[in-house]
C-alpha cells in the first residue's frame, strides 16, 4: 500500500502472533496467537495455540470475533469494527460472533476500562494482516506489484489498470499465501480510517430494540428447569431447618435442593441457601415464597451500619497505616495560619444491572455446557470446574449479552449455583435472581469514611494535607484477614497531584462482615468525592474561585513521579502513561469554558467542579443546580469533558460519559445501602431509587482530541458527579453536604 | 391451574397456568417470547411493559387472567420488521448501551406517541417516568422519541 505509513508497534508485534488456520475452515482464516509471557501474564496456564479471530470467506462474508463481554459499551462494535475498517471492509458485509471462555484468547475479563487499550493494536494488526494477503493474492493473480494496491469497500484495486477483484474471489488465494510477520505489516493511516471520518454502525442495535438480543436471562434449552434460590439473609449463615413440604405442593415445583454452605473467603463461591426448581419461574417463585427455613446468621450478624459509620469515624481519627508521604505533616499542620478539616462519609452501594443474575446450566456426565451473562468468562469457566470436578476444559461457556454489568457481573457466584443446580437436578437449569435477590445478596460496593486536614500559610497557600480513608478492602473477598484499603484499592488517591510541600494519606482499619466488591470505577467514587468536596471547601475557607483553588492545589502542568507523590512507584502509571497534570489542568479549564463558568458565577448562578484522573483518563465536570417552583434543588446541567486518548468509536466513547452522568447522580443523590442485625435493608427500587428521566439533567459532553495513547471510557465519568454536585449545592445553599447520599439533605 | 387463551401479537395461544401468573412469565416462560424483560417484578421499573388493547401496562403485576381477554402486543409484535418509527429512531441515535431495558421503553414510548404524536419533553419525562435505564439513556431517548414523533406517518404500524 502506497500510503500506508504506520509500522505495526512493535512492543505488540512480540505479544501476538498472526496465523494462518485456514484450510478445512474455507477462505481466508486468521488466528491470533499469545506470547506465553501474556499468557502468563493473564489468567494462569493457557495453551500457546491460535484461536481464529477473523474469516474471510469465499462468499466475503467477514466473520470477526469478539472476545470481550457486551454490556453496553459497545465493544461488539468497537473492537470487530477497528479490523474491519482497518481490512477495508463493508461493514454491511460483517457478521460478529462472540467468544466462548477460552484461555486462547489471552484476557477476556471485561473490567477495569481496558478493552479498547489493550486490544485496538491487536486488532488493527489482525485487519492489515488480512488485507496484506488479500492484496498479495491480488498482486499475483494480475502480475502487478502488491504495493501498488489498496483495499476498500470489500474489494483490492489496482488503480493503475482500473482492475478490481472482491475480498470472496481471493480468499482462497490469499489463504495459500504464507502470514507476513508483523514487522512487514503496515498500517493504513488514521485518515483513511472510518472512524476518523464519522460514526461507526451499531452492530447490535436492531437487535436490542426489536427483542432478539439474547441475555442470560432468556436462554431455552428443551426440558430445562427454573431455579429461585432462597439465601442466608446474613453472609456466612446456614440453614438450621427446613421444611419444604408446602414448597413441593406448588403446581410445576419439582425439586428443593440444599446447596452447599458458604464459608470464608467469599471468593465467587454461592452464598448457599435453598434452592427452588420448577417448571418455570413463577412457579419457583412461588415455590420459595413457601419454604419453610430457620436460619443460623453465624458472626456477621452483629453487622450494623450506624454502628459501622461510627467506628469508621473512630478509625479516620486516629493514624492508619501511610500510602505515602512527603515532608513532616504533622508539622506542617501545627505550625498552619489555619487549618481546614472536614470528615466524610458514603453507605455501601450495589449494582443493579437492570437484568438481574441469570445463568443456565446444562451438567453432563464429565461436562458442563453455561450460557452466561458474564464478564469474566475465564474465571466463570474455572470456577464452574471447581465446583463440579471437573477440569475446565471440560466446561463450555457460551457468552450472552450482558443486561447491564457495572462490575456484578465479573463474580460468578451465580453462575456456579447454576451449575450446581443442574447436576442436583439431572436436568438443565436457569437460575433467576430476583430483584430482591440482587439488591440483599450483592458484592456491595465499600462503604467508607474519610478524614482530610489541610493547612494554609498566611497567604492562603497550601502548606500541608492530611488524609485518612477507611472503608472495607475487596480484598477482603479474597482474604479473610484483609482490614483496610492497600494498593491499587487506594486509586486516584496514590497520585492525586498536590502542590503542598507536607503530605500524607493513610489508611485505616475497616474489616468487612459483607462480601465487598468492585462496582463501576470503584473506590474512586469515594475518594474522588472526599478530594474534590474538600476542595470546594478550601475554596469556601479562603473565600476564593473554586476553580482557581482546584488549579493551585494541583499546582503547573508537568508529569508526575513517584517522588513527588511520595510512594516508591507510581501506582497508576503503564507505560505511556505516567500521570499529566497538564492534561488534568486542560480538561478542568475547558469544562470552564464550555459551561461558561466564570459568566455562570458573575450572574449568580449555582455551579460546581470536579476534576479527575482514573482508569488513565482525565475527566473534569461542571454541575448546574437551581431552585424549582416548590424551592425544591434541582439539577440542571452537566458538562462533562474527557481526555482518553484516542478512541475507537467516537459515539460509544460519548455514550458511556452520557451514562456515567446519571450513574453518578443515582448514587449522589440515592445510593444508600445499609445493615442490620447483618442483613441487608434494602429490596427493590423502591427502597435503592435510582435517577428516572424526569430527573435527568440535559448532559454536555465533550471529548479532547488526542494523540495520546487509548486510556478507559466506561468508568473514569462516574467519580466526579457526586463532587462536582456537592460544591454546586454548597453554591446554591451554602449547605455543605458530607455525606452521600443528598436527597434527604435536599428534602430538609 | 386454568386453561387460558392469550391473543399475543395477533395470535391466540392457550396456556394452561395458574390465573394469578403474572403475564410476564406466562409470555418469557410459557410461550418464549423473551423480548419482554424482569427487572424488579414490582412494577418499579418498567422493564416488563407491555400493550394491553394499546395501553401501556406492567406485564410483572398483570394476572394472565386479565390479560386473557385483550389483545397483547409484545415488542416482538411491535412492528412486523423491526421498523416502527420508535425503532428506527432508537438506533440511528444510538439509545441503547446493554439494551436490556429497550424493550419496556420503547413500548411505553409507543403509547406515549399513540396519545400524543408531537410529546413535549415534559410529556416524555411524565410518560417514561416509570421505565428505569440504568445504563442512563435517558437524553437520548428524550431526542429519539422527538425524532420518531417527526418521521413521516405510515409505514410500519
Amino acid at each position: 500500500m502506497s500510503t500506508a505509513t504506520t509500522p505495526a508497534d512493535l512492543a505488540l508485534s512480540r505479544r501476538v502472533f498472526v496465523v494462518a488456520l485456514g484450510g478445512a475452515m474455507g477462505g481466508l482464516v486468521l488466528g491470533l496467537r499469545y506470547s506465553p509471557e501474556v499468557l502468563a501474564q493473564g489468567q494462569g496456564k493457557s495453551p500457546f495455540a491460535p484461536i481464529h479471530f477473523v474469516k474471510i470467506g469465499k462468499d466475503g462474508l467477514v466473520t470477526i470475533v469478539c472476545s470481550r463481554s457486551e454490556m453496553g459499551q459497545g465493544i461488539r462494535t468497537s473492537l470487530p469494527y477497528v479490523l474491519a475498517d482497518e481490512l477495508g471492509a463493508d461493514f454491511a458485509k460483517l457478521e460478529i460472533v462472540q467468544g466462548d471462555a477460552d484461555a486462547r484468547y489471552g484476557d477476556q475479563n471485561t473490567d477495569g476500562s481496558h478493552s479498547v487499550r489493550d486490544f485496538y493494536g491487536v486488532m488493527r494488526l489482525a485487519g492489515a494482516t488480512a488485507r496484506s494477503m488479500l492484496c498479495s493474492a491480488a498482486a499475483a493473480r494480475w502480475n502487478v506489484p502488491a504495493d501498488r494496491l489498496i483495499a476498500h469497500d470489500h474489494a483490492v484495486h489496482d488503480p493503475a489498470t482500473g482492475k478490481k477483484a472482491g475480498f470472496g474471489e481471493l480468499a482462497e488465494a490469499a489463504a495459500a499465501l504464507p502470514v507476513p510477520e508483523a514487522k512487514d505489516v503496515k498500517l493504513r493511516p488514521d485518515a483513511e480510517l472510518v472512524k476518523s471520518r464519522g460514526r461507526l454502525p451499531f452492530v447490535d442495535g436492531p437487535a436490542f430494540v426489536t427483542g432478539q438480543a439474547r441475555y442470560g436471562a432468556d436462554v431455552r434449552l428443551p426440558g430445562m428447569l427454573t431455579a429461585v434460590v432462597l439465601r442466608p439473609p446474613v453472609v456466612g449463615g446456614r440453614p438450621t431447618r427446613v421444611d419444604d413440604s408446602k414448597a413441593l405442593a406448588v403446581p410445576g415445583v419439582r425439586k428443593v435442593v440444599r446447596l452447599p454452605d458458604w464459608s470464608p473467603p467469599a471468593g465467587f463461591k454461592p452464598l448457599g441457601g435453598v434452592a427452588v426448581i420448577a417448571d418455570h419461574t413463577w412457579a419457583a417463585i412461588k415455590g420459595r415464597e413457601a419454604l419453610v427455613v430457620e436460619w443460623e446468621d453465624g458472626p456477621n450478624a452483629s453487622y450494623d451500619s450506624v454502628a459501622y459509620r461510627q467506628a469508621l469515624t473512630t478509625a479516620v481519627n486516629a493514624p492508619g497505616t501511610v500510602i505515602r508521604q512527603v515532608g513532616d505533616v504533622d508539622a506542617a499542620l501545627a505550625g498552619a495560619a489555619k487549618v481546614v478539616s472536614a470528615e466524610y462519609h458514603l453507605s455501601h452501594l450495589v449494582h443493579t444491572p437492570m437484568e438481574p443474575p441469570a445463568a443456565l446450566a446444562h451438567a453432563g456426565d464429565g461436562s458442563c455446557e453455561v450460557w452466561a451473562p458474564t464478564q469474566d468468562p475465564q474465571t466463570a469457566q474455572k470456577e464452574v470446574a471447581k465446583a463440579l470436578g471437573l477440569q475446565p476444559a471440560q466446561v463450555t461457556l457460551h457468552v450472552t449479552f450482558l443486561g447491564g454489568g457495572f462490575g456484578r457481573k465479573s463474580k460468578a457466584d451465580f453462575i456456579v449455583e447454576a451449575a450446581l443446580l443442574s447436576k442436583a437436578a439431572g436436568a438443565p437449569v436457569r437460575v433467576q435472581w430476583t430483584r430482591e435477590d440482587d439488591i440483599r445478596h450483592g458484592y456491595y460496593h465499600a462503604t467508607g469514611a474519610y478524614r482530610v486536614d489541610a493547612g494554609l500559610d498566611a497567604e492562603q497557600k497550601l502548606v500541608a494535607w492530611r488524609l485518612r480513608v477507611a472503608a472495607p478492602p475487596i480484598g477482603s473477598t479474597f482474604d479473610a484477614k484483609a482490614d483496610r484499603l492497600s494498593g491499587w484499592e487506594l486509586q486516584t488517591l496514590n497520585d492525586l497531584p498536590l502542590t503542598a510541600p507536607a503530605v500524607r494519606f493513610e489508611s485505616c482499619v475497616a474489616p468487612a462482615h459483607v462480601r465487598i466488591g468492585w462496582m463501576r470505577s470503584v473506590y474512586d467514587i469515594n475518594h474522588c468525592f472526599a478530594a474534590q468536596s474538600f476542595v470546594g471547601e478550601l475554596a469556601a475557607a479562603t473565600g476564593r474561585d473554586p476553580k482557581a483553588v482546584l488549579l493551585d492545589v494541583l499546582g503547573p502542568a508537568r508529569k508526575l513521579t513517584a517522588q513527588e507523590v511520595g510512594m516508591k512507584e507510581l501506582m497508576n502509571a503503564p507505560e505511556g502513561y505516567t500521570p499529566d497534570v497538564g492534561r488534568l489542568r486542560h480538561v478542568i479549564e475547558r469544562v470552564a469554558e464550555l459551561s461558561g463558568w466564570d459568566a455562570a458565577r458573575r450572574a449568580g448562578k449555582a455551579v460546581g467542579i470536579a476534576g479527575y484522573r482514573g482508569f488513565l483518563t482525565y475527566v473534569a465536570a461542571v454541575v448546574a443546580v437551581s431552585y424549582d417552583a416548590k424551592r425544591q434543588v434541582k439539577i440542571d446541567d452537566v458538562w462533562l469533558v474527557a481526555d482518553p486518548g484516542q478512541v475507537a468509536n467516537a459515539d460509544r466513547v460519548r455514550s458511556q460519559l452520557e451514562g456515567a452522568v446519571v450513574f453518578g447522580l443515582s448514587l449522589a443523590l440515592y445510593g444508600k445501602i445499609t445493615a442490620k442485625g447483618g442483613a441487608i435493608e434494602q429490596r427493590n427500587f423502591d427502597s435503592y431509587p435510582l435517577v428516572r428521566i424526569y430527573e435527568a439533567p440535559r448532559t454536555h459532553i465533550e471529548i479532547v482530541p488526542s494523540q495520546a495513547k487509548h486510556a478507559g471510557a466506561g468508568e473514569p465519568g462516574v467519580p466526579p458527579i457526586a463532587p462536582a454536585l456537592a460544591n454546586a449545592i454548597f453554591a446554591l445553599t451554602g449547605k455543605r453536604l458530607r455525606e452521600m447520599p443528598f436527597a434527604k439533605a435536599l428534602q430538609a | 391451574m386454568s386453561s387460558l387463551v392469550l391473543n399475543v401479537n395477533g395470535v391466540d395461544h392457550r396456556i394452561e397456568a395458574d390465573p394469578d401468573m403474572p403475564l410476564l412469565w406466562a409470555l418469557r416462560d410459557l410461550l418464549g417470547l423473551t423480548g419482554t424483560k424482569y427487572g424488579c417484578g414490582q412494577a418499579l421499573c418498567g422493564a416488563c411493559t407491555v400493550h394491553l388493547d394499546g395501553m401501556a401496562v406492567r406485564s410483572c403485576q398483570t394476572p394472565v387472567s386479565a390479560a386473557a381477554k385483550q389483545k397483547i402486543t409484545t415488542i416482538e409484535g411491535l412492528s412486523e420488521h423491526g421498523d416502527h418509527p420508535l425503532q428506527t429512531a432508537w438506533v440511528e441515535v444510538g439509545v441503547p448501551q446493554c439494551g436490556y431495558c429497550q424493550p419496556g421503553q420503547i413500548m411505553s414510548a409507543a403509547a406515549l406517541l399513540d396519545a400524543k404524536p408531537r410529546p413535549t419533553d415534559a410529556e416524555i419525562d411524565t410518560a417514561m417516568g416509570g421505565n428505569i435505564c440504568r445504563c442512563g439513556c435517558y437524553q437520548r431517548i428524550r431526542e429519539a422519541v422527538h425524532r420518531a414523533a417527526a418521521a413521516p406517518k405510515g409505514g410500519a404500524r
